[in-house]
């Protein structure tokens, strides 16, 4: 009994593993003003989701000057902070994202993004 | 020119203080953390830096009307508002008030990737936004020092915490930030080189098995402050920091005086007993009737109507109660009247400072105009001599602050009336009696001397102390040739004396009564010399009558004679009346 039911788990995970998940990308910037490194951060988020991913995401752009209270929920501490709302787990990328390549790790594009990169 | 002096000095004289409402930390800071400034405050896990910096915060809205910021980068609201309210502060309903806000900053290492260049604008967004919400005052960071663990670009922090701190000068906010000790430096990550008005730290001892706090202020730029460790503990009330008086010597005195209970003790210190304020130490060797004095004295307290506190170390009051029920004294309608409160505890139950504190707040508490520490020494044995001696500094300083009266008994071994520790602490008291014991003839015998008293004249004499089922009497000690006589051997002595009185006495009244049979022997005497005297005086007169009479008789004779012979010259001489006619008759 128990061997059968931990075999079907196992295959079930791993069917998990191979395929990706499904549904769009959230993503959520967070800015603190129109700064220079807030431009920078939100052209390479941009340029990144086009190209890796096929513009099946959301990005929502959050200035904590105008909404702080966002920020407070939001956690965040460093400007700009990219978080990876959904898939789970969140992700968060602080800095203007001028080092994509730890970028396009944590937001596992490693599979799709190699010949693009 | 004129102006500049007072001008000049006004600045450096009145920095701004913020008071924390922390007991004690006022006093030693004189005032407070410094306003519109950061501090530090640092010190190994489990000192207590979180509990100050929300007691800082609720003190701070509570009694001074100063909206705070709580922002945490350890523990959660809910943990936060749970963990202060066992110590009655109620968090959650200042959060509802709008008297404080809490903001949990969460910082997961793991969920982080640093992509390029930031800053830590988000923090101060929120920081800004809390700020404003309430129109706080203060500001806590507790433990800022995560940041360093959650962030991996150590110079961007460091830039950004140099920031932080200007930035929050110029907000004008009076902030405390926490910080782990470090191991060479005073925080870990080196904190203190960005705040540098004051700095403070908090340590967690353990000597001889016993726990202790200590604070120090390392640094206050701009203003004066105790430099010393101070002891400081956490109890039901928050934060304590001794001391909780000020250290210096400038006491209100008394000039009344209150009877020691104790008729002939009273006689001994200028007839009318202790200063009112004053503080008495009372030592003795075991047994000597230590705790016997301080309950007469708390008693003849209670009864002119004086609130008396007992401090019993070594009894439970009911055992104090019963035993002086034993020598005379009635306690408990004086405890059941409200004027007599025992306070019982076991010296080792807790560190010297909790002690202390317990004892501030229940004097606080029940304001007694008398208080007994019943024997100070076992309070001795919980700290080091140097911590005792400053406690008892402490808390004479804080009860002469109030004008109580303080007995502390104190237990000496056998042999050294006068040990080292009491040596420094007798330089605190006011009044020393000293109790102790004679050994000899097969007996003990205990008394009791004046050591001093400041301020009276008082005897300089032994007295014996007797304690008996109708309570202690004070009786002269026998002072003679032999040296000092009690118990037995002043008794012995006193019927010796007697003896020798009664047998002076019985000679002199031998004397007297041999002097009085003398008397009686020699008016006995006088008495046979006079009624010898009257018989020989009898015995003439009878003589001189029989002589009379034979005479007469004679002359008789002769005239009748005469008649008979008819003389002549006889006739004219019979014609005296009577006796011739008769005879002429005839």
């Amino acid at each position: 009994m128990r061997t059968s039911k931990t075999t079907r788990a196992t295959k079930a995970f791993e069917k998990a593993l191979a395929t990706r998940p499904t549904g769009r990308c959230v993503l959520r910037l967070y800015v603190a003003g129109a700064t220079d490194r807030s431009r920078q951060a939100l052209l390479r988020v941009r340029k990144l989701c086009e190209t890796e991913l096929n513009g099946e995401y959301e990005l929502e752009v959050i200035d904590v000057y105008q909404q702080p209270i966002l920020a407070r929920n939001g956690q965040i501490i460093a400007t700009p902070t990219l978080v990876r709302e959904y898939p789970r787990p969140m992700r968060r990328f602080i800095g203007n994202l001028s080092r994509t390549a730890g970028l396009i790790v944590g937001l596992d594009l490693e599979t799709k993004g190699k010949g693009a990169v | 020119m004129k102006n500049n002096g007072p001008q000049s000095a006004t600045p450096t004289a009145r920095l701004p203080k913020c008071p924390t409402g922390i007991r004690g930390l006022d006093e030693i800071t004189s005032g407070g953390l410094p306003r519109g400034r950061p501090t530090l405050v640092c010190g190994g896990a489990g000192c207590g830096k979180t509990l100050f910096a929300v007691e800082f915060l609720v003190r701070g809205a509570v009694q001074f009307g100063e909206p705070g910021v709580f922002m945490s980068f350890e523990e959660t609201d809910a943990e936060l508002k749970s963990n202060v309210a066992s110590l009655g502060f109620d968090l959650a309903g200042l959060v509802r008030r709008n008297k404080i806000v809490l903001d949990h900053v969460h910082i997961e290492r793991s969920e982080i990737q640093e992509t390029g260049e930031y800053d830590l604008e988000g923090l101060f967004v929120r920081l800004n936004h809390a700020i404003d919400s309430i129109g706080a005052r203060r500001v806590v960071l507790d433990t800022l020092e995560a940041l360093f663990a959650g962030l991996p670009n150590e110079a961007i922090l460091r830039a950004e915490l140099r920031r932080l701190f200007r930035w929050l000068k110029d907000k004008g906010v009076t902030a405390v930030i926490t910080a782990e000790r470090g191991r060479e430096q005073l925080t870990r990550h080196g904190l203190e080189e960005y705040v540098s008005d004051c700095v403070i730290v908090l340590d967690h001892r353990v000597n001889d098995q016993i726990a202790t706090r200590h604070l120090r202020v390392v640094k206050y730029r701009g203003a004066l402050h105790g430099t010393n460790e101070f002891p400081f503990l956490i109890g039901e009330e928050g934060l304590s920091v001794l001391p909780i008086t000020s250290l210096g010597l400038n006491h209100k005195v008394s000039n009344a005086r209150i009877s020691t209970g104790i008729p002939r003790l009273d006689a001994m210190l200028g007839g009318r007993g202790f200063f009112r304020g004053s503080s008495i130490l009372l030592t003795g060797t075991p047994g000597t009737g230590k705790t016997s004095v301080a309950a007469y004295f708390a008693q003849a307290a209670a009864r002119r109507g004086d609130r008396v506190l007992f401090f019993s170390f070594e009894e439970s009051p009911n055992q104090i109660i019963r035993n002086m029920r034993s020598i005379g004294l009635r306690l408990e309608p004086l405890v059941q009247r409200g004027c007599l409160r025992f306070h019982a505890a076991r010296p080792t139950l807790c560190g010297l400072e909790m002690h202390l504190a317990t004892m501030f707040r229940e004097i606080a508490a029940f304001q007694p105009a008398v208080v007994i520490v019943d024997p100070i020494t076992s309070l001795l044995a919980a700290g080091a001599d140097f911590e005792t001696k400053g406690m008892v500094t402490r808390l004479i300083d804080f009860l002469k602050g109030g004008q109580v009266t303080s007995l502390f008994t104190s237990l000496t071994q056998s042999g050294h009336a006068l040990q080292q520790s009491e040596i420094a602490m007798s330089s605190l008291m006011d009044s020393w009696l000293l109790l102790q014991d004679f050994d000899g003839n097969g007996e003990r015998n205990r008394v009791l001397y004046v050591l001093k008293a400041r301020g009276m004249a008082h005897s300089n004499q032994v007295r014996e102390f007797l304690i008996s089922n109708r309570g202690i009497d004070l009786v002269d000690a026998y002072i003679g040739p032999s040296g000092v006589l009690t118990g037995a051997s002043r008794v012995a002595q006193a019927a010796r004396e007697k003896a020798e009185t009664l047998t002076s006495q019985q000679e002199a009244a031998r004397r007297k009564r041999e002097l009085e049979r003398k008397r009686a022997t020699l008016e006995q005497q006088i008495a046979g010399m006079r009624s010898e005297y009257k018989t020989e005086e009898a015995e003439l007169r009878r003589t001189d009558e029989q002589v009379g009479t034979r005479t007469r008789v004679l002359t008789a004779e002769r005239t009748e004679l005469a008649r008979l012979r008819q003389a002549d010259a006889i006739r004219a001489a019979s014609r005296t009346p009577g006796k011739p006619k008769p005879k002429s008759k005839r």
